[in-house]
């Protein structure tokens, strides 16, 4: 039983990572039906951004944090103002390309910069553990789960209650309709880039004492994200973390109690399993076409 | 400019529309028959090599770029016939048959792929058939028993008619030709049958198409079938062209090269499939270039310009250093895919289309001729 409550513990942390790469998914398609494959490369050039600040130039780790969360929210902008404004409107294929490509450019880059071994940031959580009865939790892992439930809420209430996070909304229904209404729908996309980036650096910095920061994190990761995005329904912020937390205890309990190679396929059966049996996910919104 | 008459329907299907093409193609095709007796033979491998990436790529055409199915997952497809060739061949079967094998083989698994993909679209349809590929390669490192696990598999020499064709040979050669040639007349014949057109309707509109009276869940399911099975051809010579094959060759860095193949060299004709196969092949041989030849050029353009022995040194070991670097294959690549779908959304055979527009239009060519139009008001969400 113990084990059970310890992987149960291990997997809802690890799919909370899974969470906050996700919810950096739906963020972008929730506000502009963009799927940003490169969505797993910003968290990765995050970790190093944070690794910068606070392993080589020596900053506080909070202050160290904030400056790389600033970073990649102007780097964010910077993308989106490159690569993928030039291409909105044109079909969706085409910009899923275009991300896959800044994935392949940003992990080269940070390799090249930034070499190819694992490096570490010491944070306030590497060390502790909280001890429940014979429960051994550890602080980076806890610090990743309440991180994930604070943005979650921020974000959700973000996108449900305030004017800009309902422009948003908007501009992802009908570019043209939003902007007709007064909505100025290219800095809302830009901002919406901005937040999501922002989302991936936190993941990245929270995730640096468990994963370390390596230059192919992003791609393994943001794979492993695809899933929970498509299980809580691609465009559902509260979706986004279910779906990550039931994937990474789907994950941790695979490689517990099922033989070894289940571990690294059993996300991806779940998910062709939900696709075919509910493809709008658990709290997707399900849509007919009007003719 | 030739205008072409045309008095009979069957004028708008034929695969020569005038003598022209003829003539050309006959051309090309006496350039690639004599190639091996005139070529050094890594020129050779390199050509076999683009001869295997063009039949993958005209399968991909046939599924993306005609039907508007995305597949992120043709390495699993090419990997299925590689393996099922390997196999089959510990076994001794004789070539011919289990190159047909590996073909009916991967069609019905692709078949099996089809079935699910009909409830998906778009964005989903990607991750699924990701999700697809990741499997079939855990599958692959782990069924030891049929794949050797992720010591991988030695694949013998072809042995044809009681000869033995090793992989470099100009035999083995002619072999990849005519396996893409076959599938491009193949493929031209299907695209200009009902089947084709169906393919085409679905990929324009699946609403329209149904309404039409095509079935798009049965053509949907064909188009799957038949592009795994053209991939599962390829994957046969994929895996006598490197005598070894082992699960980590296939993994979601080919597909995506595969999509890289026609997003090159054009999504709208099966030009594009060669044209950008022999692109991402000699992308190779480009960075040989940069990292052996590069460095001494720049270096001795720097000494012309008046820099001194010890400057042209020091920007020669600066330029080695760069062309060195770990990472640049992966960037070329990421910076050529975000220019092509920014600035060449057609592809090679597109911009090829325009130069030869311009000139027969010549001073009357306009730029908008080849705009795409943008839509920012449909949602993907209602469709």
């Amino acid at each position: 039983m113990l084990d059970f409550v310890q992987q149960l513990v291990s997997g809802v942390a690890l799919g909370c990572v899974y969470g906050l790469i996700a919810l950096g998914f739906v963020l972008v398609y929730k506000a502009t039906e963009v799927v940003n494959f490169a969505q797993g490369d910003l968290m990765m050039l995050g970790g190093f951004f944070a690794f910068t600040f606070i392993g080589m130039m020596g900053l506080n780790y909070w202050v160290g944090f904030a400056g790389a969360v600033a970073a990649m929210a102007l780097f964010g902008m910077v993308a989106e103002r490159v690569v993928v404004r030039p291409i909105l409107g044109y079909p969706q294929f085409s910009i899923i390309m275009a991300t896959i490509g800044l994935g392949y450019f940003l992990r080269s880059i940070a390799g090249m910069i930034w070499g190819t071994d694992d490096l570490k940031i010491e944070t306030p959580f590497s060390q502790g553990v909280l001890r429940v009865g014979s429960l051994v939790l550890a602080h980076d892992k806890l610090s990743v789960i309440a991180a994930t439930v604070i943005l979650c809420t921020l974000l959700w209430l973000f996108f449900n209650k305030t004017t800009l996070g309902t422009a948003m909304r908007a501009s992802s229904e009908n570019m043209l309709a939003a902007y007709y209404m007064g909505i100025p729908v290219k800095r809302v996309v830009s901002i919406v880039w901005a937040i999501s980036a922002a989302v991936a650096t936190c993941a990245g910095v929270l995730l640096a004492p468990i994963t370390f920061i390596h230059s192919n994190v992003g791609l393994a990761l943001g794979l492993k994200a695809f899933p929970a995005a498509v299980l809580g329904g691609f465009g559902s912020i509260p979706g986004a973390v279910v779906g990550g937390v039931l994937i990474g205890v789907i994950e941790s309990m695979a490689g517990f109690y099922l033989a070894e190679g289940w571990k690294d396929v059993a996300p991806y059966i779940v998910l062709l399993a939900v696709l075919l049996l509910k493809p709008e996910g658990l709290f997707g919104l399900h849509v007919r076409k009007k003719v | 400019m030739r205008f072409l008459f045309k008095t009979d329907y069957e004028d708008d299907i034929r695969l020569f529309p005038h003598s022209g093409y003829f003539v050309s193609y006959g051309l090309l095709l006496a350039v690639l028959l004599i190639a091996p007796y005139v070529l050094s033979s890594y020129v050779m491998s390199q050509l076999v090599f683009v001869c295997i990436y063009a039949t993958v790529g005209v399968a991909l055409l046939i599924l993306t770029g005609f039907t508007g199915q995305a597949s992120l997952g043709h390495a699993a497809f090419l990997a299925i016939g590689a393996y099922t060739a390997a196999y089959l061949q510990k076994y001794n079967v004789p070539f011919p048959i289990y190159f047909l094998a590996a073909g009916v083989l991967t069609g019905l698994i692709g078949a099996m792929v089809g079935f699910p993909a009909l409830r998906l679209t778009g964005i989903y349809l990607v991750i699924a058939t990701i999700s697809f590929a990741l499997i079939v390669e855990e599958i692959l490192a782990r069924w030891e028993s049929v794949t050797n696990g992720n010591e991988g598999m030695r694949v013998k020499a072809v042995s044809l008619l009681g000869v033995t064709v090793s992989r470099d040979s100009p035999t083995f050669y002619f072999l990849c030709l005519a396996v893409l040639v076959l599938t491009i007349v193949g493929t031209l014949n299907l695209l200009r049958s009902p089947t084709g057109r169906a393919f085409v309707a679905i990929r324009d509109s699946e609403t329209a198409a149904r309404s039409m009276g095509v079935n798009v869940a049965l053509y949907k399911v064909k188009s799957y079938a038949i592009s795994a099975a053209i991939t599962g051809f390829a994957g046969v010579l994929f895996a006598h062209k490197l005598s070894f094959i082992s699960p980590e060759m296939f993994t979601l860095q080919l597909s995506i090269e595969f999509i890289i193949v026609i997003l090159i060299g054009g999504t709208f004709s099966l030009h594009g499939a060669v044209l950008g196969a022999i692109f991402i092949v000699m992308i190779d041989p480009f960075l040989t270039y940069l990292k052996d030849d590069m460095p001494g050029i720049i270096a001795g353009v720097a000494a012309t310009f008046g820099a001194g022995t010890q400057s042209a040194a020091n920007v020669q070991s600066k330029v080695a250093a760069f062309a060195s670097l770990n990472g640049l294959k992966g960037a070329i690549y990421g910076i050529i895919i975000v220019l092509f779908v920014l600035f060449e959304p057609l592809g090679l055979y597109g911009r090829w289309l325009k130069i030869k527009l311009f000139f027969q239009l010549f001073p009357l060519y306009k730029r908008a001729t080849f705009k795409r139009q943008k839509i920012y008001v449909k949602s993907e969400r209602n469709r």
